[in-house]
């Protein structure tokens, strides 16, 4: 079997506050294969950008890891110090942020961007960077990369400093590439070109992408599998096509179900009632039980289920049948 | 039915230019941006109108021009069949105004909050001189909400609650129109849709009439009766929501389609779209989207296009 | 506190000439004095009187004049920072140009200016009365551009913000929707400057005390004080100049502290 670019075993992320400690990431677990992309969706507080803050070492104070394993290629990353982590941060793991505007530095030319962070990164002469730097702005789909090299971030449109901020975190040759929410401030025909390039760099370099969004049409186009979050844990994990068409968590099918798409030629929207609980405020067992039309006792009462304990594809004690079964109920 | 929203001709322009002195010395003109340019549009009463566009097609100055926020460079506004745009009749204008309302995008900037929620939803009632004994809690009620909630301030509450007290607000002084300015896009998918339930729950009970604005096709599509789609501040083309999803006439609208992420589609290799929304600055001569339509013709460079009917379609193009 | 309960707290009237004994003169702190055994905390000045009461009553005098001053400031720069942040235009211009021109001046040398300008058309007689209005002028007039700066930039990010558009489509009034709606939410940064500035004011009223240009001996303020004892320094009466000071020193630095507390009490991100 390959091993995975980035293995993350039962990870636990605390925050300390007055009124008592919060788990924004609960036991989650993960992996993500060479030329994969793994979608972790989920909406606001679920945790989704806590974890991929904890992978690369910027975790905010207080907020910090109390057990769990993170693996790069196979070797722990979770306790390196801070000097340390800015080794591989760049080198081995890219970052995409949602905004390009502020992850460049705006007083430097693009150019002089790439450049800098591959020397810092690989054992080549200033030419050969320069070179490198101009063959990166091609691959992301630049026109004209050799003139508009020594031009400013301001100096392109956002669709076009999304590609330079894919070529910054592609330049050093990473395994992995975290991708927050890279497509949320672009428009919609933008938006289809910077998923296309992603998933066409993904494939031909072989890195491994954490694409995080909390737009599921999104995860449904580019991810090959997607992580399902809800309160700061995992709920449904597994191939895009079988989370997406048969969903087996009740969350995974009241989201998919309320998206204006699903409901197409319905009067009225599925919704799921009420809202997500604040992580200082979560209910008893299931996570999800009070907002769960199928909720049993045991959700209410019991230790909550997660993938590890229930097997399967969904942290749910009862995941629901195919959706055939169900269509017919 | 009757329209009770007419645009006509409505054109905005944004002085951009740089500050009188630089100008003189760079000895460079005036630099205005076209916001919005020529819109026409009707709105029937108890109906829902979506205009759907991009970043800077000029959507949402057009809600802002129908309430009021600002007025138009060019053009005139009725409301009912006033004219809400002119000088003359303030007080009629005014009486036409008291009809409009608006929902805006950003539940945590559009409630006060040092102020209570009772005193928000009351303030438009308030100044209409409507009663607003215990009208608070019965709109309150009437959005999802607890009575109780009307002594709480607005960071108590979620985005999809502060949305809700954003809707009540808007009912208060008992409008015709509401504006809703991408009422949805900052919340969550599952919070997204009891909004808008709620607010097509809403349009029916009180026969209200909405403006709905919104980048987002699939929301657009399960709102609207009848849908508009601008680009780069112009109209290209208007239809009803189910011949437009049909069958889109401007090539715009197709890749707006072809573009949208969709649900079921694993893996697609999509056909990407060419290039970006040009500088609306200096936007291209002619059809200002023939830099990047497959169907560009030198014609299309030099002459704009004007609306025509086609069935029940008004479409601005050369080629359909 | 001890300045507030001064008329309880001090142990002795500092200006009630009957219980003044000039042979108390130049007592040094907590030794009985050579002629008459009275024995007094931080000694007393030329004239007899008690230090620590003089000090008392000075810290409410410098305490007033600083409050006042800063209330005036607060109130004059609130209201021209709105009306240029929401007006905007031309008003903002000519009202920004103001506070920019007044802020290359030193704020001291503005307050001199002005205390100058009203020493002259007071009449001699009335000029010890008003003396503590015309400083309280002086200093709230040098003192309000800050806050007329801060106010502006504050109402600028609110007015922009939907819930102010909310209003104004109702057809609110400009100036109900400025009381209303945005000055409540940019009162904040206003208060934590007015805890800052309220040092500066009684440092700069004791500045201008110092100079004799601020309160009269006959209600001396700390300044005052200082620049009496001042006078005394280096013949070995050094408890007339220092108990003063350390004071100034004192009330400044808590005055700041409580700023500081102000500021954290305030952000709802630390709260």
């Amino acid at each position: 079997m390959v091993q995975p670019v980035l293995s993350i075993k039962s990870l636990v992320v605390e925050i300390p506050t007055r009124k008592g400690v919060l788990r924004p990431v609960d036991r989650v677990s993960y992996d993500i294969f060479p030329g994969e992309i793994l979608g972790i969706v989920g909406e606001s507080g679920a945790g989704k950008s806590m974890t991929g803050n904890a992978v690369i070492g910027l975790l905010e104070r207080p907020a910090h890891i109390v057990s769990g394993d993170i693996l790069l290629s196979g070797n722990p990353i979770h306790n390196l110090s801070a000097s340390e982590f800015r080794k591989i941060r760049g080198k081995k793991i890219g970052m995409i942020f949602q905004d390009p505007l502020t992850s460049l530095n705006p007083l430097l030319t693009v150019g002089e961007q790439l450049v800098e962070t591959i020397i810092e990164h690989l054992a080549v002469s200033k030419k050969q960077a320069q070179e490198r730097a101009i063959a990166a702005l091609e691959e992301v789909g630049i026109p004209a990369a050799r003139e508009r090299i020594g031009s400013y971030p301001h100096q392109f449109s956002g669709g076009m400093r999304q590609r330079v901020v894919i070529a910054l975190a592609l330049c050093a040759e990473p395994d992995l590439v975290i991708a927050d929410e890279p497509t949320t401030a672009l428009d919609v025909s933008v938006q289809a070109q910077i998923i296309a390039l992603l998933k066409r760099l993904c494939r031909e370099r072989g890195v491994g992408v954490m694409l995080v969004t909390h737009d599921m049409g999104v995860i449904a186009e580019a991810a090959d599998r997607v992580a399902v979050m809800y309160a700061g844990r995992l709920a449904e994990l597994g191939a895009v096509r079988d989370v997406l068409s048969d969903p087996k968590h009740p969350y995974t099918y009241g989201l998919m179900g309320s998206t204006p798409l699903a409901s197409r030629g319905l009067k009225r929207l599925n919704q799921i009632p009420g809202s997500m609980p604040r992580l200082g405020a979560l209910p008893e067992g299931c996570a999800f039980s009070p907002r769960c039309e199928f909720a049993q006792e045991v959700c209410k009462t019991g230790s909550s289920p997660f993938i590890a304990n229930v097997d399967a594809q969904a942290a749910c004690w009862f995941p629901l049948p195919h959706t055939k079964s169900r269509s017919s109920k | 039915m009757s329209a009770i929203v007419r645009a006509k001709a409505l054109r905005r322009l944004f002085d951009v230019s740089k500050p009188w002195l630089n100008r003189v010395v760079e000895r460079e003109p005036k630099a205005f941006l076209t916001a919005v340019a020529d819109v026409d549009f009707e709105i029937e009463e108890g109906s829902v109108y979506a205009l759907v566009g991009e970043s800077g097609s000029g959507k949402s100055t057009i809600g802002k021009m129908v309430v009021g926020l600002t007025g138009p460079t060019d053009g005139t506004i009725e409301i009912d069949g006033i004219v809400i745009t002119g000088n003359d009749q303030k007080a009629k204008i005014a009486e036409a105004r008291t009809k409009l309302q608006m929902i805006f995008q950003d539940p945590y900037a559009s409630l006060n909050p040092r102020w209570k929620v009772r005193d928000i939803i009351a303030e438009p009632a308030k100044l209409r001189g409507l009663e607003i004994k215990g009208l608070p809690e019965r709109l309150l009620q009437k959005v999802g909400l607890s009575p109780e909630d009307a002594d709480k301030y607005p960071h108590e509450f979620s985005g999809g609650q502060r949305q809700r007290i954003c809707i009540a607000r808007a009912l208060s002084s008992e409008p015709k129109v509401i504006v809703c300015d991408e009422p949805t896009s900052a919340l969550d998918v599952s919070v997204q849709s009891q909004v808008l339930n709620l607010m097509s729950d809403l349009q029916e009970q009180l026969g209200l009439t909405y403006l709905f604005i919104s980048h987002d096709l699939t929301v657009v599509e399960h709102m609207a009766d009848k849908i508009g789609v601008l680009y780069l501040g112009a109209l290209v083309e208007e239809a009803p929501k189910e011949t437009l999803f049909a069958s889109p006439l401007h090539p715009y609208t197709r890749m707006l389609f072809d573009a949208a992420p969709k649900l079921d589609a694993f893996g697609r290799e999509v056909d990407v779209p060419k290039g970006e929304i040009p500088d609306p600055i200096n936007p291209p001569a002619g059809c200002s989207f023939h830099p990047r339509c497959p169907l560009a013709t030198s014609k299309c460079k030099k002459t704009r296009p004007q609306m025509r009917l086609i069935g029940n379609t008004r479409v601005a193009c050369h080629h359909v | 506190m001890g300045a507030i309960f001064a008329p309880f707290l001090a142990p002795h009237d500092p200006f009630n000439p009957a219980t003044l004994n000039l042979m108390n003169g130049f007592t040094g702190p907590m030794t009985p004095n050579q002629f008459t055994q009275d024995v007094f905390v931080l000694g007393t000045d030329d004239q007899g009187r008690d230090v620590l009461s003089t000090i008392l009553f000075g810290m409410r005098i410098s305490l007033f004049v600083g409050f006042s001053a800063v209330f005036l400031a607060m109130i004059l720069g609130v209201i021209l920072g709105l009306l240029a942040g929401y007006i905007g235009g031309w008003l903002d211009s000519v009202i920004m140009r103001v506070a920019d021109v007044q802020l290359t001046f030193p704020s001291i040398l503005v307050a001199m200016l002005i205390f100058g300008i009203a020493k002259g058309v007071t009449p001699a007689e009335f000029r010890d009365q008003v003396a503590i209005w015309v400083l309280i002028l002086a200093i709230g007039l040098s003192d309000w551009v800050q806050f007329a700066r801060v106010v502006r930039g504050a109402t600028l990010v609110e007015r922009q913000k939907e819930y102010v558009q909310a209003a104004q489509l109702i057809g609110r009034a400009n100036i109900a929707v400025m009381l209303k709606h945005i000055l409540p939410n940019v009162l904040n940064p206003v208060l934590v400057i007015a805890t800052i500035s309220l040092a500066l004011a009684i440092i700069a009223e004791a500045t201008l005390s110092f100079l004799g240009v601020g309160a009269p001996p006959t209600k001396p303020s700390l300044g005052t004080l200082i620049r009496i004892g001042q006078e005394y320094m280096f013949s070995g009466e050094w408890w007339i100049l220092f108990f003063p000071a350390i004071t100034l020193l004192a009330l400044a630095l808590s005055i700041n502290l409580l700023g500081d507390w102000l500021r954290d009490a305030l952000n709802p991100r630390l709260r």
